[in-house]
């Protein structure tokens, strides 16, 4: 039934039906285990820890599973568009014409390694800690739901898996934040998040639905190759209006942003750091997946507006941070910028600019996800994440966390030498020379605002280091709750391999552009012909 | 001689009809003969009676069976006709003849433990039951619009008295007699459409309606026509609870035993739906700009009032109500797409996605349903804000109701749902109808927001036991989670368990193997 593809030596099973399977079956366990009859098991009970390193258990073996897709995703084979490997193709719903295909090429892999890592390194967090109500098997289920929604939607290659991978990450999100938030504002925000994606969810299906009314395939692989040849161009102008909505909202874009920092701030760190570090690029890799490929000509006439928006996001981002007094609520904001900033090497439609978006996924996936782990920790120490209340000099009083803090700021406003830098950098190239269809003094425009946005994100970030972790330990919040101050060795292993994957790809670059500048040039390859 | 002037009646085919009508027979006599502390055991026989029909439909996959056949002649209106079939039994029947007895089966279930809970007359309750099953599955059967009508009213009469077979509930004679009057208003509109195709062509029969009104297109331009199918829409508008024909549900939903509700909302629905898309693509396809924009109208009307009321609802019952009202919007959605494609192919997708949305949403209903029954000997007065805390004594139940509202909203993971989304969606577009499909899109996103509200209230604290009445306990509730010292867990009544438990899996197959539903669907004319 399925073609043993990837080397993989047991028993034939296709290594990528093993990595949907793997958290899918785990949720299930995790699942039956919490709906156990009775009161729920207190922390530090045995049910209570046999839930929590099964959840490590699984996350380790989908990593595994993750890395060993690796090797042999490669440049595509000569006029294929979207070459993928370890595909898996099946029938699924033969009157609907939806099938079970999946695969991974350059552009993918790179996402789904980091998901199974940022999961793995959630599950390893939350060995020590979790927050009120508790409830380990509960919690651990619905982050593995999530990770099984969230790899299905980078392996999917048919369009309505595509969009049922896409919603299955919405309600174990909700319930992470309604729940483990705490307060009515986590469950407000919640609503507001889950209301606003699905809108974005729903936009999306309806430009699936269109692009297969008018080309009669769902087969992403089909589509691309066929690059948008039979669809009408207002055909194509609809369905990349429905897309770029959906996805936009998902990124997010400004002005569908305001949903971002509410859920981000009210989020339990496992669920901020999973927001920040996967859902986000769910949204760009949709719209290079998807919708660039498949509607090249909705794509022309719709880039410029998605260049404008970018900027007007990483502006307006980089601006709010400014006035920020929550430093989660900061992040949050920050994350709005760096995505303008992928968004913006999208809208290029060039190569170097799809390259810097996906490079700038990664590079965001690690150091936001590092940034929002070490507010949850000063959240856990302090009970609060308010500048004000929290006071300076965190390098004193707990100096690993303190300086831990000043590698994320530094890394996440670009620094040279650091994950954050190449796909800044290379997005701002690409706006120097877009595609020839599109406007080179508007993107010229658009390279001064992007410019100027990291001026400002410098700023913000050598602000919150100055009030935060710089400077004599002052501030009302000053003495620390429960436990060591500074870093306990679980967190460690949660936080060094975000610290030491951001140096090593910040140095050596092509550990990413390796992978995803082969099918990034097969992908564009219509654009620039 | 008088053999070859009686009509040949083909037992085989009637055969799930029959087997639910005896059914309802058997059901009164144990009634008579039960002692009376093991009354309750006789909706154990109407059970039996539904998974009998469903039985009797299974063997019948695969045939394609007639009866009552009259023989060829010729129309007055001087069209040549062939012979017509009152009831056939083909892909299009058989899909409702194994899809109702197996969602009354599961509804009978549910009102084993509430019929004794609210001491409902047992014996009553399975005959007027299966008497009305035996009703929706003529309907489904029939090809004439009288029977198609006697199909209706026996679907619809034992329902009045199910309504309100509570006694002693003023909710419930006033739901009652409501349901009454405007259910004989709608039957007298769609009488009189009836009667007026009946003068204008001379027969009832679909297939000799199609052959004459092709045959004659003057007929057609003629606004007697249109106003005759207009009026025949209206009465199955009324049973789908459509929008304008929509305002009796809420009162009757929640002045009715919640099984009886369950009923209303799955076996009835599907009955009312079966019937108009044999009226709309069996007997008028010739007018097919005049009903598809109407449907297009009832469909957005409904969607978008239907989920904007529900927002309002503080009952669990009564939101289910306005969340089918909006379901019929959706389920109106793929035939209302046909507005502007006249292509034959149009009208078999149309019926494949109405049919596929019909089945998925009929089982997620019946489930919802099944555990606000479960849930309504501990809720007072099934008031959402009742549901606070049920986590903390079954988790199961919580679970479960959430999943099935989830897969109302359409969202995994209750595969189902979305797969139900998908279809519509696919439909409107396949149509030419892209603005259904982006208000389908839109009212998704309002129905979310009332069942999160009712599945996320489970897994809140409850308010503290003094300020139970108090509407300021919300302030209790801030916290999350957590059992209360006292609170019992939920016991659940064995049939109870079995009928959502089978509603999970059915669900949960559903969404994982759609096409078991959505094959049986792709029905060939």
């Amino acid at each position: 039934m399925c073609p043993a593809t990837g080397g993989f030596p047991f028993r034939g099973v296709a290594v990528i039906v093993v990595l949907l399977a793997l958290p899918l079956l785990g949720s299930a366990l995790l699942g039956l285990l919490a709906l156990r009859p009775g009161p729920p098991a207190p922390e530090g009970s045995g049910a209570d820890r046999l839930a929590r390193w099964l959840g490590v258990a699984v996350a380790v073996a989908t990593f595994g599973v993750a890395l060993a897709l690796l090797p042999g995703t490669g440049a595509p084979s000569a006029g294929r568009v979207v070459d993928p490997r370890h595909e898996v193709d099946v029938s699924w719903v033969a009157a609907l014409d939806v099938r079970f295909h999946v695969g991974v090429d350059g552009v993918s892999v790179p996402l789904v390694v980091l998901t199974a890592l940022l999961t793995l390194l959630c599950a390893v967090y939350t060995l020590r800690s979790l927050p009120p109500p508790g409830r380990a098997a509960t919690f651990l289920a619905l982050v593995l739901l999530l990770e099984a929604g969230m790899l299905g939607t980078f392996v999917s290659l048919d369009l309505v898996l595509f969009f049922v991978a896409f919603e299955i990450v919405l309600a174990p999100m909700y319930f992470l934040v309604a729940v483990w938030g705490g307060g009515a504002a986590a469950r407000r925000a919640a609503v507001k998040f889950i209301l606003y994606t699905l809108l974005g969810s729903v936009l999306v299906l309806v430009g699936i639905a269109t692009v297969y009314a008018s080309a009669g395939t769902l087969d992403l692989v089909e589509l691309s190759q066929r690059a948008g040849a039979g669809l009408a161009r207002g055909t194509q102008l609809a369905a990349f209006a429905a897309l770029f909505v959906g996805f936009a909202v998902k990124s997010p874009l400004w002005p569908l942003h305001t949903w971002l920092p509410d859920a981000h701030t009210e989020a339990p760190t496992v669920g901020s750091v999973l927001l920040a570090g996967v859902l986000l690029k769910m949204g760009t890799y949709g719209l290079v997946r998807v919708a660039l490929p498949v509607l090249p000509e909705g794509a022309h006439e719709l880039a410029p507006a998605l260049g404008v928006l970018a900027v007007a996001g990483i502006l307006v981002g980089s601006l709010c941070c400014l006035v920020q007094r929550d430093a989660k609520r900061l992040i949050a904001y920050s994350s709005v910028g760096h995505m303008g900033f992928v968004l913006l090497g999208i809208a290029t439609l060039t190569p170097v600019g799809v390259n810097a978006a996906l490079f700038g996924n990664v590079a965001h996936g690690l150091i936001t996800g590092l940034l929002f782990f070490l507010v949850g920790g000063v959240k856990d120490r302090y009970h609060t994440a308010d500048l004000d209340t929290l006071g300076s000099g965190l390098a004193e009083r707990a100096p690993r966390l303190g300086w831990l803090f000043v590698f994320g700021c530094v890394a996440s406003l670009g620094l040279p030498g650091l994950a954050g830098f190449w796909g800044e950098a290379f997005a701002l190239l690409a706006a120097y020379r877009p595609a020839p269809e599109l406007s080179r003094p508007l993107f010229a425009v658009l390279l001064a605002g992007a410019a100027a946005g990291t001026a400002v994100t410098t700023a913000y970030f050598l602000r919150l280091l100055r009030r935060l972790v710089l400077g004599p330990p002052a501030g009302t919040g000053a003495v620390s709750v429960g436990g060591a101050p500074d870093v306990r060795r679980v967190e460690v292993l949660a936080w060094a391999p975000l610290v030491l994957l951001t140096l090593a790809v910040g140095v050596y670059p092509r550990l990413v552009f390796d992978l995803t500048d082969g099918p990034v040039r097969a992908l564009l390859g219509v654009y620039v012909a | 001689m008088i053999g070859a002037q009686l009509q040949a009646v083909d037992a085989a085919a009637l055969a799930p009809v029959l087997v639910a009508a005896l059914g309802a027979v058997a059901v009164l006599v144990c009634d008579l003969v039960l002692p009376l502390d093991r009354r309750h055991a006789v909706l154990l026989v109407a059970a039996a009676g539904a998974a009998g029909a469903l039985v009797a439909a299974l063997a019948l996959v695969g045939q394609r069976r007639s009866t009552f056949c009259t023989p060829p002649g010729s129309l007055p209106i001087g069209v040549q006709v062939g012979r017509s079939c009152s009831y056939t039994v083909d892909g299009f029947t058989l899909f409702f003849l194994v899809l109702l007895p197996a969602v009354a089966l599961g509804v009978l279930l549910l009102s084993l433990a509430y019929t004794r809970d609210a001491a409902l007359p047992p014996g009553e309750y399975g005959f007027l039951m299966l008497s009305s099953l035996a009703g929706a599955l003529t309907l489904a059967g029939a090809r004439d619009l009288v029977t198609l009508l006697v199909a209706l009213e026996t679907l619809t009469l034992p329902t009045y008295a199910l309504v309100g077979l509570r006694r002693r509930s003023r909710l419930g004679a006033e739901a009652a007699v409501k349901y009454l009057l405007v259910s004989v208003a709608a039957t007298a509109v769609t009488l009189l459409g009836v009667a007026l195709v009946y003068g204008l062509t001379g027969t009832v029969y679909f297939d000799r309606l199609t052959a004459a009104l092709a045959a004659r297109p003057d007929l057609r331009e003629l606004p007697l026509a249109a106003a005759a199918v207009a009026l025949v829409l209206a009465g199955f508008g009324f049973k789908v609870a459509a929008v304008p024909f929509h305002w009796w549900a809420p009162d009757v939903y929640q002045g009715a035993p919640v099984p009886v509700a369950a009923y209303l909302a799955t076996v009835s629905k599907a009955g009312g739906i079966a019937g108009l898309l044999l009226v709309t693509l069996g007997a008028f396809g010739a007018f097919r700009p005049v009903w598809g924009a109407a449907l297009a109208v009832l469909a957005v009307a409904s969607m978008t009032l239907g989920n904007l009321v529900a927002l309002r609802q503080r009952q669990a019952v009564r939101l289910l109500a306005w969340s089918s009202v909006a379901h019929a919007g959706y389920l109106l959605v793929p035939l209302g797409a046909l507005a502007t494609d006249a292509g034959a192919d149009a009208a078999r997708t149309a019926v494949t996605a109405t049919l596929g949305y019909l089945a998925l949403y009929v089982v997620i209903n019946l489930g919802a349903f099944g555990c606000v029954t479960a849930a309504a000997r501990q809720v007072p007065g099934n008031a959402i804000e009742g549901y606070r805390g049920l986590a903390a004594r079954s988790p199961l139940l919580a679970a479960a109701l959430a999943f099935f509202l989830l897969g109302l909203a359409g969202l995994p993971p209750t595969l189902a749902g979305l797969v139900a989304k998908v279809v519509v969606v696919r439909a409107a577009l396949l149509g030419g109808a892209g603005w259904l499909a982006v208000v389908v899109a839109i009212n998704t996103v309002i129905g979310l927001a009332y069942y999160l509200r009712l599945a996320a209230m489970p897994f809140l604290a409850p308010p503290a036991p003094l300020a139970a009445k108090d509407a300021a306990g919300a302030e209790h509730a801030d916290r999350v989670g957590g059992a209360q010292a006292g609170r019992e867990p939920v016991r659940l009544a064995p049939s109870l368990a079995v009928a959502v438990g089978a509603a999970l899996v059915a669900t949960f197959v559903l969404g994982v193997v759609p096409q078991l539903v959505l094959g049986a669907a792709t029905i060939t004319p």
